[in-house]
């Protein structure tokens, strides 16, 4: 099918820019549209209509769609956007100005880095042999995420500190130590995780999440194996990505706006988007990992054609799951109260922490008295 | 007496300790007011009902016979807290033979309304019932001088409203009636 | 009222406490010395008792004795027995007498007061919304204090005509009218000018000039201040402003030498009305309409609001330079003003004695009518003579003046407030001289004039004035001044620091009092300012005895010739 794309290394370096610009292009829109659905769903939750007047020239007159796609506040994100870059640049004169500008690039960057190792859907060659949708499957996928996404902090931290308030160190300093706490849970959770997985007569292996979201094909999910895993990388992802109730290094209640509070115009649209692509990659890994990825349900084979139609309705089931769990993000956030400071700290480190640890040890014990017998079988 | 009842707290159960059930019941609660009907009220399209009692804009009304009700007596602007209000008073000329009692009434009425706060004593201390707070809610100009309402948009904004007394009426009828001189 | 003669102290029995009060003086006011107040309608302290309100109704009794031998009747538990008048007596009407017992708050009186005002709301119309009344009117304060608080009364009212006119100044509205006749008793009594009567019968009594009269004396609005309810009502003050926005100063009319002390009454800043205030060493409760209508000079066409130099505007301390660079070095003359304050004259002293001027002073005369407006038609020329300006009587030409610029004898001249060609000095010398003029009004001294300095208008400062009985009074700013002026005394004693060359400031009343007073071989010396803002100081005049004053003999004033006869 696609044997008349030369082999030169010149043409594949750019369409591997190209497929990076589709992919950030994707996940922007993703975490633009998501601003867009918290606003919504906060409204239809507080029984609220919601961000319903923004339109483009034109698009009114449309009969029916027109005042539909209106009524939805579909053009809200863009109009959020343009506000964003068209407000005054303000920048107050006592910040440390270079680490000032640098915090918002250095929050993003993580956010979208990420998403280069993230499967979300196979292709199906005319040989019979499949492909994982991903920039850059790397082996050791899950790794590199979490090094990478956990340097996000770094933005908030500095940003926090460059802006010389009181509010925005507080929120800074809030930040890093709750990234440290659940950072460690995070982490610790998987492990069970990759150990089920890798266990032997399991054909595909490895760190790479492909391999982790082919293992959950035509089987359970994961998340029914290890729902405590599951549980607690979802509460150590809420905390990951300062979401309710783990808003910490925000706080609009006790510290005006947190780590941004200095901040504002573009740059704060910077904090903004960042935050909601964390959560856009955020749910997309916990799909992968927890909710089959791009497979139909559990227990059930995958109903598509293995050809490319196949391929869409994947990459749509894979991006279902993962809008839901976009939901469920917020869903969270307006029915839990936000915890207090030392309520997180107390959560994650004699809560999460020993019970990753426990859940780890269980499921070694478990894991090695499977591998035993299936070994003693072969 | 009263008699002190000492209950003793029960001991969280496993699952109350996970908060997991309780956190599951939120969500189905926030998730079923999600189909609920909405209470916004799309303002500039749709109009919040007044009620009667409503304290909006102060205006000036006259009586159902189109005359001017305010006798310039001055409590409204005494009484007022912000001073919002200035009247000019005049009197009536006494050829005027539908207010020949009157004699009085403002030459100019002034109420500021962004000094005025709403609070309605204008309208308590009117002894003529000539100043009413009534529906108008929205009041916006781009100029300071635009904001204060003068005697003719007073008038404009307030219409006409029953009256129960006919005051004044009463004297003229009392004089035609023949007991004077 | 207390009568000067009356020093005698009797014991009276008010409401069961034995009080001291002045002998011979009546119930109303022997409860008022002792706080009770005794509402009433038609007494008025300086007017004639006509006991026609009934409103000041008290219970009066006197200890019983026995008709044979003279015995005093006691009472079970020793007291005196007393013998209470069976129906309550008039208070106005009742003069104490000692042993005398009053109650003025015992049911009995609170009933009679409260059916006493439900006659007189019978036919009062319910017009308190455009009466000008409202808010000093006895009838509403009594019908609040005493009143039933309701009115049973539900025939039809009486109907009496609303605008009548009743002299040039002063309008009728004949159904609020109570009947209580003061009006009539002051036209008779004090202005002496008897125009004023009833006629009709009952309820269809009216108040009414006598045919072919009207009430046009120059004391009319009297009848206005003592009306009690909102019958009598001012023309020019009619429907101008309610009287609960008027801030009142204390001010001194600067009419004439009379010294008729005056409420001003003004709201932000703009004067409203002038009405007397009660001395009795001056003007009892009267003073002359004349007299009401000077605050109209405030606000005129021909006010000087700015300083000037040769005909244009500037600041006014470049304005002062410009004075002291225009009169300094020169044979310099001085126009003093007998409307000057005398703070104001003795700067004015102080000023020609540094400059060796000549001071000339101008006198201004009229007719005496023998009551408040004196022929002396000037607040303060007492005070130029006491401040030292002069010695002499000041004539109603300045002729030496004319003679000394004529002869060269004097080429600079500093006028405060007088118009030079009305004085009688010719258009040629005017033109001849270097002109500095500093008053409120434009005149031909300021038209000519090099320099301008303008003034403020007696309402519009402190100050303080010595009236025909060398009576020491002072006044208050009521108003402040236009925008950027100083009061005369500021601008005086600048041109003194610059002519003395001393930064020495007497800006200050007090600091200007400090200095007067201090003066040795003066009346007025050892005489605090703090004195006399309590109240009028008699100062001794014996020392101008030789002058001829132009004053007749007139309400609380007896010419210095006649005191000493």
């Amino acid at each position: 099918m696609m044997d008349w794309i030369p082999q030169g290394l010149w043409f594949e370096v750019c369409l591997k820019v190209f497929f990076a610009f589709m992919m950030v292009g994707a996940v922007m829109t993703m975490a633009g549209y998501s601003v867009l659905a918290e606003r919504k769903v906060s409204a239809w939750m507080q029984g609220r209509v919601g961000p319903n007047r923004t339109v483009l020239p034109f698009f009114e007159y449309i009969p029916i769609f027109g005042p539909l796609l209106k009524k939805l506040g579909i053009f809200q994100p863009l109009a959020d956007g343009l506000k964003f870059l068209f407000k005054e640049e303000i920048v107050p004169g006592h910040v440390n100005k270079l680490y000032y500008y640098l915090a918002p690039l250095i929050a993003l960057v993580p956010a979208l880095t990420t998403m280069t190792v993230l499967p979300f859907g196979q292709i199906y060659w005319n040989d019979g042999t499949v492909s994982t949708l991903a920039l850059a499957d790397l082996e050791v996928g899950i790794l590199f995420v979490f090094a990478v996404s956990s340097l996000g902090v770094y933005g908030i931290a500095l940003a926090g500190w460059s802006s010389n308030s009181k509010y925005s160190f507080l929120g800074g300093i809030r930040s890093s130590a709750q990234m440290i706490s659940y950072e460690l849970a995070m982490g610790l959770s998987l492990l069970p995780v990759f150990l089920w997985v890798c266990a032997p007569g399991v054909t595909e292996s490895g760190l790479s999440l492909s391999a982790i979201a082919n293992s959950q094909a035509g089987g359970p999910w994961l998340f029914l194996v290890q729902p405590l895993s599951a549980l607690i990388f979802l509460i150590a992802l809420f905390a990951e990505t300062n979401r309710l109730p783990f808003d910490m290094p925000e706080s609009e209640t006790d510290l005006v706006g947190g780590f941004h509070t200095e901040y504002g115009s573009f740059k704060f649209g910077i904090f903004f988007v960042a935050e909601y692509a964390h959560i856009v990659i955020g749910s997309a890994i916990f799909t992968v990992i927890f909710l089959g990825g791009w497979h139909f349900l559990p227990f059930m084979n995958d109903p598509w054609p293995s050809n490319w139609i196949g391929s869409l309705l994947g990459v749509g089931w894979f991006l279902a799951k993962t809008i839901f769990l976009i939901f469920f993000f917020i869903w969270i956030r307006w029915t839990l109260p936000r915890f207090r400071y030392d309520q997180v700290m107390h959560l994650g480190w004699s809560k999460l922490l020993p019970l990753a640890l426990a859940n780890l040890i269980v499921y070694l014990l478990i894991v090695t008295a499977i591998d035993q017998s299936t070994s003693a079988n072969f | 007496m009263a008699k002190t009842v000492v209950l003793n707290r029960k001991p969280l159960s496993f699952s109350e300790r996970t908060y997991l059930p309780q956190i599951v019941t939120g969500l189905k609660t926030t998730f079923s007011n999600m189909f609920k009907p909405k209470v916004t009220l799309q303002y500039p399209e749709e109009k919040p009902v007044i009620p009667n009692n409503y304290r909006g804009v102060p205006t000036l009304v006259k009586d159902p016979n189109g005359r001017e009700k305010c006798v310039s007596c001055q409590l409204c602007e005494f009484v007022c807290p912000p001073k919002a209000i200035r009247i000019t008073p005049g009197s009536v000329p006494e050829d005027q033979n539908d207010r020949e009692h009157v004699e009085k009434a403002p030459q100019e009425f002034e109420i500021n309304m962004l000094r005025c706060i709403y609070c309605g004593y204008c309208e308590e201390v009117c002894p003529e019932e000539a100043i009413f707070l009534q529906d108008v809610y929205s009041s916006s100009g781009f100029t300071r001088e635009e904001m204060v309402n003068n005697k003719a948009k007073l008038y404009e904004l307030g219409g006409t409203m029953p009256d129960r007394h006919y005051k004044w009426d009463k004297k003229k009828n009392a004089e035609s009636a023949g007991n004077s001189h | 009222m207390i009568s000067p003669e009356k020093e005698e102290f009797v014991v009276i029995t008010l409401n069961g406490t034995e009080v001291e009060v002045p002998n011979g003086i009546n119930a109303v006011e022997a409860a008022a010395l002792h706080g009770k107040e005794v509402p009433h309608y038609c007494y008025h302290p300086k007017l004639s008792i006509a006991g026609n309100c009934r409103m000041c109704l008290v219970e009066m009794g006197t200890p019983m004795r026995d008709r044979a031998t003279g015995e005093p009747i006691l009472e079970d538990n020793g007291g005196p027995k007393i013998g209470w008048v069976p129906k309550p007596v008039i208070g106005c009407a009742t003069n104490v007498s000692p042993g005398m017992h009053i109650r003025t708050e015992s049911d009995l009186v609170n009933e009679c007061r409260e059916g006493i005002m439900e006659f007189l709301l019978v036919n009062h119309p319910l017009d308190c919304p455009i009466c000008d009344q409202a808010g000093e009117c006895r009838l509403q304060e009594f019908a609040t204090d005493y009143g039933r608080g309701y009115s049973r009364y539900i025939e039809r009212k009486n109907v009496k005509p609303k605008r009548t006119r009743l002299g040039p100044r002063v309008t009728l509205d004949d159904e609020r009218c109570i009947l209580c006749s003061r009006c009539i008793r002051f036209s008779q009594e004090v202005a002496k000018d008897d125009v004023l009567g009833f006629v009709d019968r009952g309820s269809f009594s009216t108040l009414t000039c006598f045919p072919g009269k009207e009430l046009a004396n120059n004391y009319s609005l009297n009848t206005v201040d003592i009306c009690p309810v909102g019958a009598l009502t001012s023309t020019d003050f009619r429907f101008k402003m309610r009287v609960w926005f008027l801030k009142e100063s204390k001010s001194i009319c600067s009419e004439s030498s009379s010294g008729c002390n005056t409420l001003v009454s003004s709201r932000e800043g703009v004067i409203q009305r002038i009405t007397p205030r009660r001395n009795d060493l001056v003007n009892d409760t009267w003073m002359t309409d004349s007299g009401r209508e000077l605050y109209k000079s405030v606000q005129s066409e021909d006010r000087i609001r700015r300083p000037s130099a040769d005909g244009s505007d500037l600041p006014l301390e470049d304005a002062i330079s410009r004075a002291f660079e225009t009169l300094k070095e020169k044979k310099l003359g001085l126009v003093a003003n007998c409307r000057s304050t005398l703070e104001e004259q003795f700067l004015t002293q102080r000023l020609a004695e540094l400059t060796d001027a000549k001071v000339f002073i101008r006198g201004h005369f009229g007719e005496d009518d023998g009551i408040l407006l004196s022929a002396d038609r000037t607040p303060n020329l007492r005070g130029a003579l006491v401040a030292g300006l002069t010695n002499q009587y000041p004539a109603e030409h300045l002729n030496e003046l004319n003679q000394s610029i004529s002869d060269g004898e004097i080429d600079a001249l500093l006028v405060i407030g007088e118009d030079l060609l009305e004085s009688g000095i010719t258009q040629e010398n005017l033109d001849k001289i270097s002109l500095v003029f500093m008053g409120t009004t434009q005149n031909s001294s300021s038209s000519s004039a090099n320099v301008v300095l303008p003034g403020l208008s007696v309402f519009e400062k402190s100050g303080s004035f010595i009236n025909r009985s060398f009576l020491l009074q002072c006044f208050d700013q009521a108003i402040p001044g236009p925008a950027g002026l100083l009061s005369e005394c500021k601008i005086l004693s600048k041109l003194v620091n610059l002519f003395s060359n001393e930064t020495k400031v007497l800006s200050e009343l007090h600091d200007v009092w400090q200095a007067m007073s201090s003066m040795e071989d003066s009346v007025l010396s050892g005489i605090e300012f703090s004195e006399i803002k309590k109240g009028a100081v008699q100062l001794d005049g014996s020392k101008w005895k030789h002058l001829s004053f132009v004053e007749k003999e007139a309400l609380h004033h007896k010419p210095m010739d006649l005191i000493t006869a």
